[in-house]
């Protein structure tokens, strides 16, 4: 009970992270109907740039600056940093497409991630960083919950990347701009003869989309440790896959998917083998494609001639 | 050359479009002239000379281009063609290429006649497409793409992990050591066992898949894979057999793949897993889109290009007339006037100039390094720093600053085009000489990663492609 109980806490922290790194898969894909392959790539920017700050900030183990404010700037500057590669990436890689064929935005995609790949390998070399969060946060310190105890850092994830949603769904449902983004997605035609500036709505989608991976970016960094240039590559096709069993466009859809899949690896992780962890979860998302492929909360998409 | 089912508009706009004009028109006409199978002779005839003049290793590098090329033109079958994306293909020369191996070395052991290998092998891979083609009847576009992307994911993991498998007493793949000592295709007893022997053995199968595919394209199936990819659903309306001929695609493009992979098998003597990751399939992508979707002999151009490339990376000398012979061509396409081109490079040296003495006033000539000019000859001496110590560190912060000014140029006009191009070539010309030139397989990846973004933007049909009329 108590293993099980740790796993699932394991389970959430992961599932949030995807989740995160899901909506700016499942938001882009609402507005531009097309799959940004260098998403990952992004919220692996994104952990870098965490690391950055932590390193000028003097180092997990001798900060010049309290711990919560090192942690918030690390924040802020992976989503700068995200943010700006997800506009760069709308602007130079995918607006020039917006009226070729649907392979152009995809091939351009896949470039630009293997692009950005190289990129990191050049700035940050093949060796594996760590932001060594067990020294800027005790392990020991936390709460602890029946049998278990759960890790600060752990909970910090959890708590952010829940207000992150609320915010993020407030914003869509209540806000003018909110609501332009979900006008554009159910038709961006019909939306520009609205008078909805559909360019400028598709920023916003990219920069909400790539702040929240580049957050996404920092808390692996900080719960798991490890961050590396290929890293993205992974992530991002489990948390794509988060979005598809999800129901692609549909935002709490994404959240929801984000859970499933960091459950199911954490179960696979821990109660089958490691080895497996990556085949399960992609064999999820073949069998989620084939049987339902519009997800859980996602609508049919009917073919219009 | 007038095609059933291609509407006249369309047809003429092609020629009307080729209109040569300048100084290579001539020769352009001239060769237009020539018929297909003179051009396949003329190209097989000189590639058959090819290792008459090169070393071993050149030979090695000949069969790389020629494996490429055959898997390009399988895959081009399945997204060129058929525009179906398909990102799992490089699993289909994986299991072709860990098919023949098992089945020919002494992993099971097991020593296949090559006559019957190599049917099983091409039958199995092809029935492996045929199955990956189903999800195909519902998924379209980006979702076929990442189940795709899955597959060529789970085929990695499932060999590199084969040897792990609760209750397996021998690991058929052989995990992450791959397998060794694979035997060389054998037919009525004359072995290909050296690389001249199998550079000719891919040739006349280049050659006799080139034919096929020609014939291929102008069948019944393949104007109707081109019906397929323009408008399934109109396609599909004029009772084209939509799921048959996807799976068909994804079944002789697989067959290809297969039989490449048997081939590489064979003369690697051996597979590893990392042999198939997602790098090979970008680089068989890379020559697809550069020599042109859709068109046989841009593939394999395309292919020749991509493979040559991180040879000529290899090496510095040559790598470094590419990289400069590559930037005076951009100059000359941005800018189209030759007294501009030299008034910016005189900027460019200029700048570094200043930037020089600047830098070594401030922190004194203790920050410079060795300058590695093999090719340049001295002549970035006087003006482009080249760091010692610092060099990791500056060189990095140049690069993100070369990709931004490349940016602004790409995002300016007019003077201002040319005021940033000044400071962008000083930084690419750093950026080269203090790191790129250094690390030939990131730059590779960086070129490959490049050429698929910028011709998607620039010229979507590739080099020897045909612009796709849209009708809409």
């Amino acid at each position: 009970m108590e293993f099980f109980l740790q796993q699932t806490v394991n389970g959430l922290t992961l599932g949030s992270v995807y989740a995160l790194i899901a909506l700016g898969y499942t938001m882009v894909y609402g507005v531009l109907k097309f799959l940004n392959f260098a998403h990952g790539e992004v919220y692996m920017f994104g952990a870098f740039a965490g690391y950055g700050v932590l390193t000028v900030l003097g180092g997990p183990s001798a900060l010049v600056v309290p711990v919560w404010l090192a942690i918030t700037l690390m924040f802020v500057a992976a989503m700068t940093v995200a943010t700006g590669i997800g506009v760069g990436l709308e602007r130079f890689a995918y607006r020039p497409l917006r009226r070729a064929s649907r392979l152009a935005p995809l091939i351009s995609a896949i470039g630009a991630s293997f692009f950005l790949q190289a990129a990191a390998l050049l700035l940050f070399t093949a060796n594996s960083r760590s932001y060594d969060a067990p020294t800027l946060i005790p392990i020991e310190s936390g709460v602890t919950v029946g049998p278990i105890d759960i890790w600060a850092v752990r909970i910090l994830v959890i708590i952010t990347a829940v207000i992150l949603m609320i915010l993020l769904t407030l914003w869509v449902n209540r806000s003018r701009a909110g609501k332009a983004v979900r006008a554009v997605s159910f038709d961006t035609e019909a939306a520009a003869m609205m008078g909805v500036d559909v360019d400028r709505v598709i920023v916003i989608t990219f920069i909400i989309g790539s702040a929240l991976a580049g957050v996404g970016g920092v808390m692996v960094g900080l719960v798991f440790g490890r961050i590396f240039h290929l890293m993205g590559f992974i992530a991002g096709l489990k948390a794509f896959t988060a979005a598809v069993v999800g129901g692609i466009g549909s935002i709490p859809g994404a959240m929801l998917g984000g859970l499933l899949i960091g459950f199911a690896e954490a179960y696979t992780t821990s109660y089958i083998s490691s080895t497996f962890q990556n085949l399960i979860v992609f064999g999820l998302l073949i069998v989620f494609l084939l049987v339902r492929p519009h997800g859980f909360l996602g609508r049919p998409d009917l073919a219009k001639v | 050359m007038s095609q059933i089912g291609v509407d006249r508009w369309v047809e003429e706009s092609e020629s009307r479009q080729q209109q040569y004009s300048g100084w290579t028109a001539p020769a352009r006409r001239a060769f237009d002239k020539v018929r297909p199978g003179w051009r396949l002779a003329l190209f097989l005839g000189l590639a058959a000379l090819y290792p008459l003049l090169v070393s071993p290793s050149g030979v090695r590098i000949g069969i790389t281009v020629l494996i490429l090329a055959m898997l390009a033109l399988g895959l081009n079958i399945v997204v060129g063609w058929a525009g179906l994306l398909d990102l799992g293909y490089v699993a289909f020369y994986g299991f072709g290429a860990y098919f023949y191996a098992i089945v020919s070395s002494d992993q099971l052991p097991a020593h296949w006649p090559t006559w019957v290998a190599i049917p099983v092998v091409v039958a199995a891979t092809a029935l492996l497409g045929a199955l990956l083609s189903l999800p195909s009847r519902r998924l379209v576009g980006d979702y076929l793409a990442i189940m795709t992307l899955f597959f060529a994911q789970v085929f990695v993991e499932v060999v590199r992990n084969f040897s792990r498998l609760p209750g397996e007493p021998t690991d058929i793949t052989g995990g992450p050591n791959g397998i060794t000592g694979v035997d060389p295709w054998t037919v009525f007893g004359f072995s290909f066992n050296t690389f001249n022997r199998n550079f000719y053995l891919l040739l006349g199968l280049l050659g006799l898949l080139i034919v096929g595919l020609y014939r291929l394209n102008d069948s019944r199936t393949g104007r109707a894979w081109r019906a397929l990819r323009e408008d399934t659903l109109a396609a599909e309306h004029m009772t084209t057999p939509v799921n048959r001929l996807k799976m068909l695609a994804f079944a002789v493009g697989a067959a290809i793949a297969g039989l490449s992979g048997t081939i590489f098998a064979a003369v690697q003597v051996g597979v590893f897993p990392n042999n198939f990751m997602l790098v090979f399939l970008i680089t068989v992508y890379a020559a697809l889109i550069l020599g042109g979707l859709g068109s046989i002999p841009g593939v394999v151009v395309g292919a020749i290009a991509v493979a040559f490339t991180p040879e000529i990376l290899r090496n510095p000398g040559a790598a470094g007339w590419l990289f400069y012979i590559g930037l005076l061509t951009l100059l000359l396409v941005t800018l189209r006037k030759r007294p501009m081109v030299a008034a910016v490079v005189a900027g460019v040296v200029a700048f570094g100039y200043l930037l020089r003495a600047a830098s070594l006033a401030i922190w004194g000539d203790t920050i410079l390094g060795v300058p590695n000019d093999t090719f340049t000859g001295g002549f970035l001496d006087g003006w482009l720093l080249i760091l010692g110590e610092h060099q990791d560190m500056a060189s990095n912060y140049a690069f993100v600053l070369a990709i931004v000014g490349v940016l602004g140029v790409i995002l300016t006009r007019g003077w201002w085009r040319v005021v940033a191009l000044i400071p962008t070539i000083y930084l690419a010309v750093f950026v080269w000489e203090n790191k790129l030139a250094l690390q030939p397989s990131i730059t590779r990846q960086l070129l490959f990663g490049g050429v698929l973004m910028v011709m998607m933007a620039v010229r979507p049909q590739g080099l020897l492609g045909t612009r796709r009329v849209e009708i809409t």
